[in-house]
């Protein structure tokens, strides 16, 4: 029986005792368990259904795609061992590995593909639609083989079925029901080396290894956690006191990198995210006068200090960029770019001759930034030093400060002047560059589509034709001749190449193996 | 009004002030721009118009506002706070699975903010003017004034990071898997940051509140009478100053419960606590008007219910009070 003093005992017994969280990495049960964080909770892990950077870091452990790729965007094989393209681009034959089973011990078949490929993917996910829109049929011929007939040739067909982008779902429990309801959603089935095992709401999602992984020697390592870690500051104090071990992209503010860097207990990457090929960017409303004058938007670039944007507001973490195109992803060509270096004379020369010259108080122009609500962090920063250079060309800048549902919406509906913003490549222009110029997708009411109104005939039918260039050289051709146009319009405010940093503990090797980074899984991570 | 008749009385108008919560909540929502879909298509990046359009269906966001109106009125009558936009759970087993660390978090600091803030208070009282009274007014002031998010990461930068005494987030540890007392012990530990941080605001107004009201008490004559009575000082000020300076104490210990309830965000936020404060910020941020609804009806009801507690203990602390 227990008396008041044996419970206060064993009550003191639990608060003294040496926290669990406070034990280092590398000691008992955490030995070989790889911690990191969620800025945010997802909503479920249906990964199709919200394909963000969260759910691709969570989730790509467990959907797989059917292709991985080195750090040359070349193919390598995963749940596929390998593919033929026909000579005219018009058929994909997929080979899968017949040693692949789901997580519920279901084998993975070529109906796994034809459902995620040709059902699931371009209903849930418009990033997958888009891509697969170039499909005429998918023909299963047998268990393990598959053929992708085109309608036309899409040269980065290869490429999007990268793991961010078609990841592998399973028919047996998908089919036929209702994709956005289904109770898998919150225990997702994969073929991947960590397999779903809780999600206490609020704190933390744990992934446990996959002991009939198919990959010889994989995982690593006995599990993942996801913590919840919201604010930066909660971020920061996981990340150095060795209370989490990854930190991935903007989980950890610019403003601490070099402190990162100089931890001996940290490993820095900035390649980890070169698969994305992120470009900083600014957005202007072209249906709204001076912004539809190419003599502003230039004058706007000559007007920042890129150099200086890059170096001390985000702490060297990027590069300048010159081109639509990130200058270490295929198809930049630096030759025909129009640049638009620092100069404000020039774009107090630009503005003159539009005949926008200095009134009361030396402003020529007024006009707001709707800035993207980064929490304070490197967006907040350089918006608020182009205000300041602004002000040195007599343009009076407000800055105006969003939550993500005002600016989406905002922005979707084209309700401002300039707008903050980034988007990624995915290995080939055609499935992230493209959609922000071309005309067709001018949208009102939908973001993160092309807002400003760009609209050009001949970068629209240049795209299309790189698109369906079979012949490498051609489509280099033509994105050469899509960069010149562009840059010459100021079609965009190219700001800098971002190189989002990836820290992880240095108790872990083999962290990442690729430009997917993380969207890749971590299968390969052991002990360092 | 006899006690039975009052309390029924009172359910009454909290039915009433929740139908009309409800409404202006719902309205309100509405006003900010933006709604789920967006936040989606915004998130997901590659959103097209049938992307936005099934699911401003799937939500019955492309129903007219009054039918959207009804239809939730009309649910939440048969109990049915509906289903999350986001989580696609029912909001209510989503509210319930979060209010017990929330209350739990408001008990503790409501219990460290009283007990200490009293202590505090009647310490300064005793010798008006000293320097212990002088110390208690100059803490007081400083925790009235420190922002609560600030205190809440210098909190963690001492104890957590410093100090390593005490875990700087979340409720327990991850994948500890504590049973029993051990898991009490954990659950603590984790609760001591947050719940020192909630507490020490109000810690600050009840150690004010307590010190004026036993130094008015002090000089009324049945102290006096007291006094003469020979009673020791210990005597005069736990039986007759501070209990009848209680009175304003049991008003504000109302208040600040009800304050609580929904004015955890902050804290919980910067402490990763995984109660209603987090669940309404996700909420807004994401416009998941369900699942905010549900948090104000529930918020509304609890504070009704803390009111009516309140004015209960009241009566009870003071005799002479009368319900009505």
């Amino acid at each position: 029986m227990l008396d008041r003093r044996a419970v206060l005992g064993a009550a003191a017994a639990g608060v003294l005792a040496p926290p669990a969280w406070a034990q280092k990495p590398g000691t008992t049960a955490r030995m070989r368990t790889i911690n990191a964080m969620m800025t945010d909770e997802p909503a479920h892990l249906n990964y199709p259904l919200f394909n963000t950077r969260i759910m691709q870091e969570i989730c790509g452990n467990i959907n797989e795609s059917l292709l991985l790729f080195d750090w040359q965007f070349k193919p390598k094989p995963n749940l596929a061992r390998g593919y033929e393209m026909a000579p005219d681009g018009m058929r994909y034959t997929i080979h899968l590995r017949p040693d692949v089973v789901w997580h519920d011990g279901a084998p993975f078949t070529a109906r796994d593909v034809a459902f995620s490929c040709g059902v699931m993917l371009p209903q849930l996910n418009p990033r997958s639609r888009g891509a697969f829109s170039h499909l005429r049929e998918i023909k299963v011929v047998d268990r393990y083989t598959l053929h992708f007939e085109m309608n036309e040739p899409f040269n980065a067909f290869i490429l999007s079925l990268m793991a961010s982008s078609a990841p592998m779902m399973p028919a047996h429990i998908y089919e036929g029901t209702n994709f956005r309801t289904n109770p898998y959603n919150f225990k997702p089935v994969g073929t991947g080396p960590f397999k779903f095992n809780r999600w206490s709401r609020g704190q933390y999602i744990h992934l446990t290894r996959n002991e009939r992984y198919w990959r010889p020697g994989q995982p690593g390592m006995d599990g993942i956690y996801y913590r919840l870690c919201p604010t930066p500051e909660q971020r920061l104090v996981a990340m150095e006191s060795g209370a989490v071990d990854l930190a991935m992209a903007d989980d950890i503010d610019t403003v601490v990198n070099s402190r990162m860097v100089a931890n001996p207990d940290i490993v820095a990457r900035s390649d980890a995210f070169n698969g994305t090929g992120e470009i900083a960017v600014m957005e202007m409303n072209h249906r709204r006068w001076p912004f539809s004058d190419r003599r502003f938007r230039a004058a706007y670039m000559h007007a920042i200090n890129r150099e200086f944007l890059v170096k001390a507001i985000n702490f060297g973490l990027g590069k300048v960029a010159h081109s639509p195109i990130p200058s270490d992803l295929p198809y930049y060509d630096d030759k025909v770019l129009t640049k638009y270096h620092y100069d404000p004379a020039r774009a107090r020369a630009l503005l003159d001759e539009m005949g926008l010259k200095p009134g009361k108080g030396g402003v020529r122009h007024r006009f707001s930034i709707m800035m993207i609500p980064d929490g304070g962090g490197y967006w907040t920063r350089a918006a608020h030093y182009i205000k300041q250079a602004m002000s040195e060309v007599g343009l009076d800048v407000a800055l105006e400060s969003t939550d993500w549902p005002t600016f989406s919406r905002r922005s979707g509906n084209w309700e401002f002047d300039v707008d903050c913003n980034s988007y990624g490549q995915y290995g080939d222009p055609a499935i992230g560059t493209a959609r922000f110029f071309l005309s067709s997708n001018i949208r009102k009411g939908v973001p993160q589509t092309n807002i400003q109104g760009y609209n050009n005939p001949e970068v629209d039918a240049l795209f299309a034709k790189a698109a369906v260039a079979v012949d490498h050289a051609e489509a280099q051709r033509h994105y050469s001749r899509l960069q010149q146009i562009l840059t010459h319009d100021v079609a965009m405010l190219w700001m800098y190449e971002r190189k989002p940093m990836f820290f992880y503990n240095k108790r872990l090797k083999n962290v990442i193996m690729g430009p997917n980074g993380p969207a890749d899984g971590f299968g390969s991570v052991t002990l360092a | 009004m006899n006690r039975l008749s009052y309390i029924g009385a009172r359910l009454v108008k909290t039915v009433l002030i929740t139908i009309a919560v409800v409404l202006l909540s719902f309205f309100l929502i509405r006003l900010a721009p933006g709604d789920a879909a967006t936040v989606m298509a915004g998130q997901s990046g590659y959103a097209d118009e049938a992307f936005m359009k099934s699911l401003r269906i799937e939500y019955g966001l492309d129903q007219p506002l009054p039918v959207q109106l009804w239809k939730y009125v009309k649910a939440v009558a048969q109990g049915d706070l509906g289903t999350s936009y986001v989580r696609r759970q029912p909001v209510a087993a989503v509210i319930l699975e979060r209010l017990p660390n929330t209350l739990l978090l408001d008990a503790f600091a409501l219990l460290l903010a009283a007990g200490g803030g009293i202590w505090l208070g009647s310490v300064a009282a005793r010798r008006p003017g000293s320097a212990g009274d002088n110390a208690v007014t100059v803490l007081s002031m400083l925790f009235y004034a420190v922002p609560q998010f600030w205190l809440g990461m210098m909190m963690v930068l001492v104890f957590a990071v410093w100090l390593a005494w005490l875990p700087p987030f979340g409720i327990e540890t991850m994948g500890a898997d504590y049973t029993g007392l051990a898991r009490l012990g954990d659950v603590a530990q984790h609760l001591i940051l947050p719940g020192v941080t909630l507490a020490l605001y109000f810690l600050a107004s009840y150690a004010r509140l307590t010190r004026a009201a036993m130094i008015e008490v002090a000089d009324q004559d049945f102290v006096k009478t007291a006094r003469a009575k020979g009673l020791s000082e210990r005597q005069v000020a736990r039986r007759h100053i501070l209990r009848n300076a209680l009175i304003p104490l049991v008003t504000f210990a109302g208040l600040q419960a009800s304050i609580l309830v929904g004015g955890s965000v902050l804290v919980e936020n910067v402490f990763s606590w995984p109660g209603i404060g987090t669940l309404a910020f996700e909420a807004v941020q994401g416009r998941d008007n369900p699942l905010l609804l549900g948090i104000f009806i529930v918020t509304a009801i609890l504070v009704s219910l803390f009111n009516l507690i309140t004015d209960i203990a009241y009566s009870i602390a003071d005799p002479r009070v009368e319900l009505g």
